[in-house]
């Protein structure tokens, strides 16, 4: 087991480090000249000059590139061009939106995707099975940002329930904060959920033709106890592969959908910036949702050996 | 079951009807977009402030925005950038993955190793991701969203070709063709292309797809086309902040986005069952 | 009164292409030890009629016919009523020890399902009854391989973990659907041995299935030959190798390698290949591969005929069959 953990956490890092290789080759190195980026292309040279050397961008890009790492890890991400405040003061703030929306919108599109994939699977072929997977391969097929617009029409012009957007900040309580992000955590559940919600079913309909499906059922266990005790675990390892993959789509759908619900997020965060040219806050923002996305599949990783022994087995 | 199995290619497009409903949704599109260039029911870029708001009607079938520009035509128009942005794209992705899948499946060892790894972190980045630094880079625009969707259909279409690639270079005629002594280069165009191509246009009309979508999210967000092209996302956009003034603005273009990703994703499925029924039967 | 009577049992699958008819109007009685061997080749319809005693045909057939267990009628029994039979006064073994145990959960867990369900005891009795049923089977260092995950054991060992949750609940009928098909020659046997000891020492009736003749021969002592879904020789083993009747027993004993046969000896084999249930005659199942047959035996399901005590046979050219020597009809 430990031998397998290290191993990811191995991965892990390499591909941490990558990602932020790349990132740092598209924003500073790729245009030449990122203080141009900046100050746009009417900038005088010698404002240009002072900010090249303010971002100590006259310095070699290897040298760069560390400081900027070592100054991650130590929670110091520099100053926003565009604010004049830290970055990490920004990111945080924005973060602490983020992170539920997400959290919710996961916990939300696989509590959706085992009841609607448990209920077709379990009346297969039949009017609920054949009607849900419809609705299903429909959810697929909308957009999630046109969805938000639809519930924000429904719920908070038409039937004025939930708020139509915006965020009261935590300090106004846990219920408010929680409405507020109920309809974007419920646009993006929908699409993602109707993806997992498929391979559910199918995942589920595959196992129960599996051999030791029929010795549990030999084993006088009733169909709904086989379900259960024998399918569940191994009809779930797909799904988790999936739902890792889905988890970059539901990120980069929170930055869309934030902006409908103008939610002040990462996604908001990053648009603003790009207006501003504010690159040094698109750089840090950047890496930290494509640290989310490698963190989650590193994490879908482990779960994979805590539900299938075998794989343990293959890395030891 | 060997007169299924000996059904020919038409009849197994009829009969899946996945196929039948998905290719005729396609097809609508594409002759939208067709007429679009010759002609649009009202005009999609005329600038009418008297016309704003305008009901459905006879003129103007879907009514018109706040700047009285027709919705009918914008939509059609909008299916041209919708399908362009995605054609290029979805391309770009298709002859750099399949070549690197191909490159890597043929040559193996450190080659492969390379494209590999560095597809393997590139799931880090969805379109959306490499769009955002992109814009932040080159600023806003059009060719900044084919390039970003393009870059992220890559690996995906690189990792497909490898894994079916190899497949293919273990089967008993590569092994006969190798023997005989054809080339890795000369196998791979007359054996390993032509055996996975099915599974590649499959992909390709789901990616088709997924490209429309993130062209729709990245125009929306202000970042893809921009005015006074029309596109679907752009549209929606300008319709949510009159969300309460005329929330049917909002409706119709999200309808033709959900349309043509709808149809595409059938068509997909549909491509699966007719072109590899091996496929579609194990699912 | 007897334990397991079995009367014109009949499973129809209802396929796309038309409905085949698995198993025909099977009929045997099966006493309390009593072993019997169900031989066939793949596809006549045998682990079919294991899987209706078992009440665990797939949704697509339609069983009709009588599975009487101490009298009662299996066939009118509710699912619930099913579920406390299975596992509990019958019990099964498949053909593939590979697929056939969870690969998600210990052996151990595994075993103690059935004990738990049907006899009620608590985790730590079931845990300890486990290690003897281990022990019980063979398995070297019960204890430790309790915690063991499939993956991890044998294909022997898995077959032996198979067993033990078979007999966990000591159960009165075992059906063991070709128990060493997916295994080495040489654990073969003593998993076969193992069955005969264990269902021997328990009193318990087997009926065990097999494409093999002689492995049926050797441990069975009631046979029962099945082709196309139908029953064309059973009887008494010892019966049975005196003289072998049935044109397709013959041709089926005839195409096992024997030890000791000159290695210019032609291996005779019967002609054709394992019919399609769909399109089999309406008449004798054997009809198409049969060098004997005539125009009544594709119409007329042929009579079953008791040839000696204890030695029934279904064939419309018995006289013939019996006269002509095996080589003579597969020539």
């Amino acid at each position: 087991m430990s031998v397998f953990i290290a191993k990811r956490v191995l991965t892990l890092i390499v591909t941490l480090i990558g990602a932020s290789m790349v990132i740092f080759l598209v924003m500073e190195i790729l245009p030449g000249d990122p203080a141009l980026v900046i100050l746009g292309v009417d900038a005088s040279d010698s404002a240009v000059a002072t900010l090249t050397k303010e971002l100590g961008l006259d310095r070699p890009p290897l040298e760069r590139y560390l400081s900027w790492i070592t100054g991650l890890l130590q929670g110091e991400l520099g100053n926003s061009y565009a604010y004049k405040v830290p970055v990490w003061e920004l990111v945080q703030g924005a973060l602490l939106i983020t992170l539920p929306l997400a959290v919710m919108s996961i916990i939300l599109s696989i509590t959706l995707a085992l009841v609607i994939g448990l209920y077709a699977a379990a009346n297969h072929n039949k009017a609920g099975d054949v009607t849900l997977m419809g609705i299903s391969q429909l959810g697929i097929s909308i957009p999630n940002f046109w969805l938000a617009i639809l519930l924000i029409i429904l719920f908070a012009i038409e039937l004025r329930w939930l708020p139509a957007g915006g965020f009261p900040g935590w300090d106004e309580g846990i219920v408010k904060c929680l409405k507020a992000l109920l309809l974007p955590s419920l646009a993006l559940a929908t699409v993602v959920g109707a993806i997992l919600a498929r391979i559910t079913r199918s995942s589920v309909l595959e196992v129960f033709r599996e051999d030791y499906v029929r010795t549990a059922r030999a084993k006088g266990l009733s169909q709904r106890a086989t379900l259960w005790r024998h399918v569940l675990r191994n009809a779930l390892i797909p799904v988790l592969t999936v739902t890792g993959i889905q988890f970059a789509a539901l990120l980069t759908g929170t930055v869309v959908v934030e902006n409908v619900f103008h939610i002040p997020g990462l996604g908001s965060l990053v648009l603003k910036a790009i207006n501003n040219r504010d690159t040094i806050v698109v750089e840090n923002v950047v890496l930290l949702l494509a640290t989310m996305v490698i963190t989650v599949n590193f994490l879908v990783d482990i779960l994979y050996a805590v539900i299938d022994p075998r794989l343990k087995a293959h890395d030891i | 079951m060997s007169d299924k199995r000996s059904l020919s290619f038409l009849s197994r497009c009829r009969r899946s009807r996945s196929f039948v409903v998905g290719g005729i949704m396609t097809l609508f599109l594409l002759i939208c977009a067709v007429i679009s260039l010759f002609w649009t029911p009202g005009s999609a870029y005329n600038i009418v402030i008297t016309n704003r708001f305008l009901p459905s009607s006879a003129d103007h079938w879907l009514g018109t925005d706040q700047f009285g520009r027709d919705i009918a035509s914008m939509l059609m128009t909008g299916t041209q950038n919708s399908i362009v942005v995605a054609v290029v794209a979805v391309s770009i992705g298709l002859f750099i993955g399949v070549s690197l899948g191909l490159l890597a499946a043929a040559r193996r060892g450190w080659t492969e190793e390379i494209i590999m790894r560095f597809s393997d972190f590139s799931f880090a980045f969805p379109a959306i991701l490499s769009a955002i630094m992109l814009t932040a880079i080159l600023g806003p625009g059009g060719v900044n969203s084919i390039l970003a969707i393009g870059l992220y259909n890559i690996p995906v279409f690189a990792r497909l070709t490898r894994g079916s690639a190899n497949a293919i270079w273990t089967r008993e005629f590569v092994m006969a063709a190798r023997a005989s002594g054809k080339g890795r280069f000369r196998i791979t165009f007359e054996h390993i292309l032509p055996n996975i191509l099915s599974i590649i246009i499959v992909q390709a009309t789901i990616l088709f797809a997924i490209a429309i979508l993130a062209e729709a999210a990245l125009s929306y967000l202000g970042l893809g086309t921009q005015p006074p092209e029309p596109s679907w996302g752009r549209m929606l956009n300008e319709a949510q902040t009159l969300m309460f003034l005329d929330p049917m603005q909002a409706i119709y273009p999200g309808l033709a986005i959900a349309i043509a990703v709808f149809g595409l994703n059938l068509l997909g499925d549909g491509l699966r069952d007719v072109l590899d029924p091996r496929l579609s039967r194990k699912r | 009164m007897t334990l397991l009577s079995v009367k014109n049992l009949t499973v129809t699958l209802d396929t796309n292409d038309g409905s085949a008819r698995a198993v025909r109007n099977l009929t045997f009685a099966l006493e309390k030890g009593e072993t019997l061997g169900i031989v066939g080749e793949s596809g006549c319809g045998k682990s079919m009629a294991a899987l209706a005693l078992m009440g665990l045909l797939p949704s697509i057939s339609r069983t009709t016919g009588r599975i009487d267990l101490d009298g009662k009628n299996l066939l009118e029994k509710t699912e619930a009523e099913m579920c406390q039979i299975r596992g509990n006064r019958m019990a099964m073994i498949f053909q593939e020890p590979m697929t056939s145990l969870n690969p998600v959960h210990t052996v151990g867990r595994q075993i103690m399902e059935p004990l738990r369900l049907h006899t009620g005891m608590s985790e730590g009795d079931a845990h300890q009854e486990a290690i003897r049923l281990l022990d019980r089977v063979g398995i070297p260092n019960p204890k430790a391989r309790i915690d063991n995950y499939p993956h991890q054991l044998s294909g022997g060992q898995r077959q032996r973990v198979m067993i033990a949750i078979a007999l966990s609940c000591k159960p009165h009928i075992l059906i063991a659907d070709e128990p060493t098909t997916a295994l080495d020659v040489t654990i073969q046997d003593q998993i076969l041995e193992l069955i005969q000891t264990l269902v021997r020492e328990d009193g318990m009736a087997l009926i065990l299935i097999s494409h093999d003749l002689g492995v049926i021969s050797e441990n069975t002592g009631k046979i029962l030959v099945m082709y196309g879904g139908a029953t064309v020789e059973a009887g008494k083993t010892d019966k049975i190798f005196e003289e072998l009747v049935h044109p397709y027993t013959q041709g089926l004993f005839a195409a096992m390698p024997k030890l000791g046969r000159s290695r210019t000896t032609r291996l005779i084999t019967i002609p054709g290949t394992v019919p399609d249930l769909i399109s089999l005659p309406t008449g004798c199942t054997f009809t198409d591969r049969c060098p004997l047959a005539t125009e009544i035996c594709r119409e007329t399901p042929p009579p079953v005929v008791e040839v000696k005590t204890q030695h029934f046979v279904a064939c419309h050219h018995l006289e013939e069959a019996r006269a002509r020597k095996t080589e003579e009809l597969f020539s």
